[in-house]
């Protein structure tokens, strides 16, 4: 496939996070005159039980994905980056401590950790960017400790090493660069991950309150509507799904250009 | 058998301190409570005698070791605390609806493989041509369709629209149906890309051409000597994506109104029943823990190469 077409739905998405606040919409414009709409003449996809206009609501749904997201990924990717590399270069008790940590995390299985922590913590899109970046680092310390295990003792490290080269400047200079690449991959493919776990959040009434909107309490909001209103569970479940693919078919594409071995498949 | 003592040995003591790691971030939990749980969990109307109670039930009024010190204790005594709504042992909770979270699991697992196999070798077998790419669309999709859409698309065709199968609950015959189909789909996409790569790898094996060469069927050669040999990091994998099912049961029960311990987590999350979050996710948790324990084990007993390791 080509990569236009991923591309332009991420691009949409993006634009749509953006820039909704200045859009021209009315996402808790309640109308009883449309309750549970169908797709058509009175809001091009319909309304909800309160007679909102779905349109209105995916692209504020877009907004809060779209943010958790980029801030989830940020974060977890730079404090799993930073505790990685160091672990990785200091050794010693250091490392000993950082590997039985990302053990612990590791061991509490998928989604579960970030709902126990989005549940205590209250919900609310702060809480579930804690709550995911807390989960999502450990990834990224991983990766980057393994990178730097096998780099540091290439010949142009000690070379550096030999010209007297700090080790801040060795790190940043010479070994993250070389160490990137799997990084960046991880990372696109962490926010289709963060996509859908903040939608699962979200689904579970943990994320967004009302009347604020996401696709995933659309999608719980939905289901009780599902006999007379199924569009109201189709379009932010389709919404999802052709981001979550697209960045997953880009993620692909990203880790064939940069040459980056899959762990599996 | 001196490398497979040392092996258990070292093995069960950094299971030991996962374990312990994961009981005290789970003890933690309760402190990360914004303000104070007492207050959060009755309100502010409550009375100060209740507030009292409650801290002292909960142990909340002794200081920071001497809780964690209890905690261990009654952990070991499978004493998991009372819930704060019915007064009953969270233990007897957990041990009512641990049946059906197993059943649950177990029947999705069954889903998975039996999509994944056959999907992985024929992807792998047939690598590059039109199957590869179908089972690689499917992988691709099942991925990207999360449980929570997964499920309500199924609700939508099979229970309200063709009528087959109940919408939810756990006493109607065939209610498990969509559940492990919602769940056991999402693991047979990722599955099946692992079996193809797994197999990928083996059939490129020195053996294998051997085994073609003295005039084997293609039969012989997949099923006799590929997949023989690519079933043990097939069970690995399996055991790793145990953690992704466990996960993804919690929403999946919730989707469905599966009574399991998943669906107890996020009603105790509602009621803010603080005690039977901490010991329904210290449960799933550990139990993901044994398995992957056991899985290396396993592997270990039956591959030398993995126990004796590249150095001795």
């Amino acid at each position: 496939m080509k990569v236009w077409l991923p591309a332009g739905v991420l691009l949409l998405w993006a634009l749509l996070a953006l820039f909704g606040p200045w859009l021209p919409l009315s996402p808790d414009q309640i109308d009883l005159q449309r309750i549970l709409a169908a797709p058509g003449d009175t809001a091009w996809l319909g309304a909800d039980d309160l007679g909102r206009p779905v349109w209105d609501r995916l692209v504020i749904g877009a907004r809060t994905s779209f943010l958790v997201a980029v801030w989830v990924v940020i974060l977890s990717a730079g404090i799993g980056a930073f505790l990685g590399t160091l672990a990785a270069y200091l050794g010693g008790w250091w490392d000993l401590l950082t590997v039985r940590v990302i053990d612990i995390f590791l061991a509490f299985p998928g989604i579960l950790l970030a709902i126990a922590l989005a549940g205590i913590l209250g919900p609310g899109v702060d809480n579930v960017i804690v709550a995911l970046s807390v989960v999502g680092w450990v990834g990224y310390a991983r990766l980057a400790r393994a990178q730097v295990l096998s780099l540091k003792h290439r010949d142009h490290v000690q070379a550096a090493v030999a010209l007297g080269a700090g080790r801040g400047r060795i790190v940043v200079r010479h070994l993250l660069p070389l160490a990137a690449a799997p990084l960046i991959v991880e990372a696109t493919f962490g926010i289709a991950g963060t996509v859908i776990s903040e939608a699962g959040l979200s689904f579970l009434g943990l994320g967004v309150q009302p009347p604020a909107a996401s696709w995933g309490s659309m999608i719980r909001d939905g289901t009780r509507y599902m006999l007379v209103a199924p569009h109201l569970v189709l379009a932010p479940g389709i919404a999802l799904m052709l981001v979550v693919l697209s960045v997953n078919l880009l993620g692909d594409r990203l880790r064939d250009r940069l040459d980056v071995r899959a762990e599996h498949g | 058998m001196r490398g497979m003592f040392r092996f258990l040995f070292s093995r069960l003591i950094s299971t030991l301190i996962v374990v312990l790691g994961v009981s005290t971030l789970v003890f933690s939990l309760i402190h990360l409570v914004p303000g104070d749980p007492v207050e959060v969990m009755l309100g502010e109307s409550a009375q100060a005698a209740d507030r009292d109670a409650l801290r002292a039930a909960l142990g909340l009024d002794k200081a920071l070791h001497v809780q964690y010190a209890q905690y261990l204790k009654g952990l070991a005594h499978l004493d998991l605390g009372q819930s704060m709504h019915s007064r009953r042992p969270v233990a007897e909770l957990l041990a009512e609806r641990i049946p059906a979270t197993v059943a649950l699991s177990l029947a999705a697992l069954a889903i998975a493989l039996l999509i994944a196999l056959p999907l992985g070798v024929v992807a792998a077998v047939r690598r590059d041509t039109i199957w590869d790419f179908s089972a690689s669309g499917f992988a691709l999709l099942g991925v990207s369709i999360p449980n929570f859409w997964m499920g309500p698309l199924l609700i939508l065709g099979f229970s309200l629209g063709l009528g087959w199968f109940p919408v939810s609950g756990r006493d109607a015959p065939g209610s498990l149906v969509l559940p492990a189909l919602t769940l056991g789909t999402s693991m047979a996409a990722i599955l099946s890309r692992m079996i193809r790569s797994t197999l990928l790898d083996v059939l490129g094996e020195d053996f294998i051409r051997t085994a073609r060469a003295k005039g084997l069927s293609r039969f012989q050669v997949v099923v006799g000597h590929g997949l023989r040999n690519a079933l043990l990091p097939v069970i690995t994998l399996v055991g790793l994506q145990l953690g992704t099912l466990l996960g993804g049961a919690v929403i999946t029960e919730t989707v469905f109104s599966w009574p399991g311990v998943g669906l107890l987590t996020i009603e105790a999350i509602q009621g803010r029943d603080y005690p039977i979050v901490q010991a329904s996710v210290l449960l799933i948790s550990l139990t993901y823990v044994l398995v992957n324990t056991m899985t290396d084990l396993i592997y270990a007993w039956v591959d030398p190469r993995v126990r004796l390791g590249p150095d001795s």
